[in-house]
């Protein structure tokens, strides 16, 4: 593997894991994060139900 | 347009989760498979420069701007790709627009169901100590049983084993899982599988990479070293061409446009319809890059490290003959596999990560056509599911049957999953930033934003993301229309199997835009009744 080569594999992997988990983190952390779970229905409106 | 805010709708019951589903129904098998071929064929580590800029300037972009669009549709009421650009645009003419993210999905599952019923084939396969094909003969013997085994041998072959066609059985038991999630709803079914399914695929993608970067030439009884497979990958010189000379060639930016397409899914009618079931109030913003910048991760950071350094390993240079999305799996890997000390379990795990991979992807190619049915002819959760059920299993048929040389598979691929999705990208690019108020579309994008967006990306949405995929696709027209390298593909749809397969075509297409019609005179009289 050439030094070009090992450059670009890093700068392309570590970017990608960099800003893969800095929005994971983000996610995770930002405080106000928790509060947008929502569950308004937990399942099918007509799950349920018997189709006319 | 009214609001129909206070119907009971279906929301994501956590935001892990949408994130979850959104990613699971971008990382598939073009991260693990497709990408690592495009690469080698491409230039080596120079075809990533068009991939970042690619990923950077329209799969980020068109990715947000469908997000707020479909988180928009929601908020007015609608789920589905036809309802959702009819109530953005504000015009019946508008649901029209959704007339491609919803057959493009439909079609995709079409094949896609058929590959997700090999990878659990080739896993269970494996899980039993069977390894497909006797790979001791070499990777020819493995091609051979993987031919036979999707049927490319001829047309009809699966059927004609009947019952006792183990590839069919397999295609059914992932028909059938799929359906089963989609009947159990968002939250109990897609969201449900997608907290599973991808910490597994995650767990299984890192125990393959740890097993291949620590692989010796002792333990492959070869020459090679991981380091040289990695440089077989990633060096920017390839033999025969130049760095200057590589990034120079327009099909190399057209393979990494395309890649990011095909891997993010975007205009594919996935995320819009995902996002409309995310509250009004919710942030989409670092959802929608959290969901991209993961696929991404699994692409480069996973797909990129693990198929070819072990593929070169065992098969040195030769592995480039063999490098195809559908070769470097299911012919090249069982020859590694088969080599590889405990094969039969990484064998295992590599084809279940696969799989669970698949089955997070098509079952949001479900969701789009499940929620038309049911918004827009009202039809209740089993009916839909039921209609969806046949249609698909009529088109996964007809793919399963014209197998020979992977024929209907391969034009459904192309004309859904690369003309119909261009089309569709440039129609919401411009739809979004020259059609609708640019202004409250970027508005959009910000409500509720949990992150610091760009001040660059008004500009780029609306000036060098059209211009880019405008570029793309003229010369995508040019390569694959007017000057093709294999062959005509209108040619090759006016004789044979081709013309069921433009006759299965054009009736899906005539099929759901009578839905879609249906749809708005529906919509029209839910409209006026309130």
């Amino acid at each position: 593997m050439t030094q070009a080569g090992w450059i670009i594999m890093s700068l392309a992997v570590g970017g990608m894991t960099f800003l893969a988990g800095w929005c994971t983190l983000k996610v995770i952390f930002t405080p106000s994060a928790s509060e947008h779970l929502h569950s308004q229905a937990d399942e099918p409106p007509d799950v349920h139900d018997e189709d006319e | 347009m009214n609001e129909l805010q206070n119907q009971p709708r279906e929301n994501w019951n956590s935001r892990i989760g949408v994130i979850l589903a959104v990613m699971g129904s971008a990382v598939g098998l073009g991260n693990f498979l497709r990408f690592p071929g495009q690469v080698i064929q491409h230039g080596g580590g120079t075809f990533m420069i068009p991939y970042i800029c690619a990923f950077l300037l329209l799969g980020i972009p068109i990715a947000w701007s469908e997000w707020a669009m479909g988180r928009r549709g929601g908020r007015l009421g609608y789920n589905s790709p036809p309802g959702i650009f009819r109530a953005v645009t504000g015009k019946d003419s508008g649901a029209f627009l959704g007339l491609f993210p919803v057959i493009t999905p439909v079609m995709i599952y079409m094949y896609y169901v058929c590959v997700e019923g090999w990878c659990l084939g080739y896993a269970i396969y494996y899980l039993f100590g069977r390894s497909p094909g006797g790979a001791e003969d070499g990777v020819e013997a493995t091609g051979q049983f993987f031919s036979q085994f999707a049927g490319a041998t001829g047309n009809g072959t699966l059927f004609e084993a009947g019952a006792t066609s183990p590839t069919l059985w397999f295609i059914i038991a992932c028909f059938v899982l799929n359906f089963f999630l989609i009947y159990r709803g968002l939250t109990k079914g897609i969201e449900w599988f997608c907290k599973l399914a991808m910490p597994a695929l995650f767990v299984c993608a890192v125990i393959i990479l740890l097993r291949v970067l620590t692989l010796t030439p002792e333990a492959t009884g070869g020459e090679h070293t991981v380091t040289e497979g990695l440089g077989f990958m990633w060096n920017p010189v390839q033999p025969g061409t130049s760095f200057w000379e590589t990034l120079g060639d327009s099909s190399v930016w057209l393979a990494a446009a395309g890649q990011v397409f095909f891997s993010t899914s975007v205009a594919f009618g996935l995320i819009v319809t995902y996002a409309s079931y995310v509250r009004s109030d919710d942030d989409v913003a670092l959802s929608s890059l959290t969901a991209a910048s993961g696929n991404g991760f699994c692409e480069v950071a996973l797909g990129g490290l693990m198929i070819v350094p072990a593929a070169f390993m065992f098969l040195g240079p030769a592995f480039r003959e063999t490098s195809g999305t559908f070769s470097a799996g299911f012919q090249a890997l069982p020859y590694v596999f088969e080599q590889m000390a405990y094969g039969d379990l990484f064998g295992f795990i590599f084809f279940f990560l696969l799989f669970l991979a698949a089955v997070t992807s098509s079952l949001s190619m479900l969701q789009p056509a499940i929620a038309l049915f049911e918004e827009g002819l009202g039809l209740k959760r089993r009916a839909s599911v039921t209609l969806l059920g046949f249609i698909t299993a009529v088109g996964a048929s007809f793919v399963a049957y014209f197998s020979k040389g992977m024929f209907a598979l391969d034009t459904f691929d192309f004309w859904a999953a690369q003309v119909f999705v261009l089309m569709m990208a440039i129609a919401q690019v411009i739809l979004f930033g020259w059609v609708l108020n640019f202004k409250e579309g970027i508005e959009e994008i910000k409500r509720g934003a949990e992150m610091k967006l760009p001040r660059i990306l008004p500009f780029v949405l609306r000036y060098i993301t059209p211009v880019y995929l405008i570029a793309v696709f003229v010369l995508w027209i040019y390569q694959n229309l007017i000057s093709p390298k294999e062959g005509s593909r209108i040619a090759a749809l006016t004789e044979g199997t081709g013309l069921y397969c433009l006759y299965f075509i054009l009736g899906i297409i005539a099929f759901f835009s009578l839905i879609i019609a249906q749809s708005i005179t529906r919509w029209r009289k839910k409209e006026a009744q309130q």
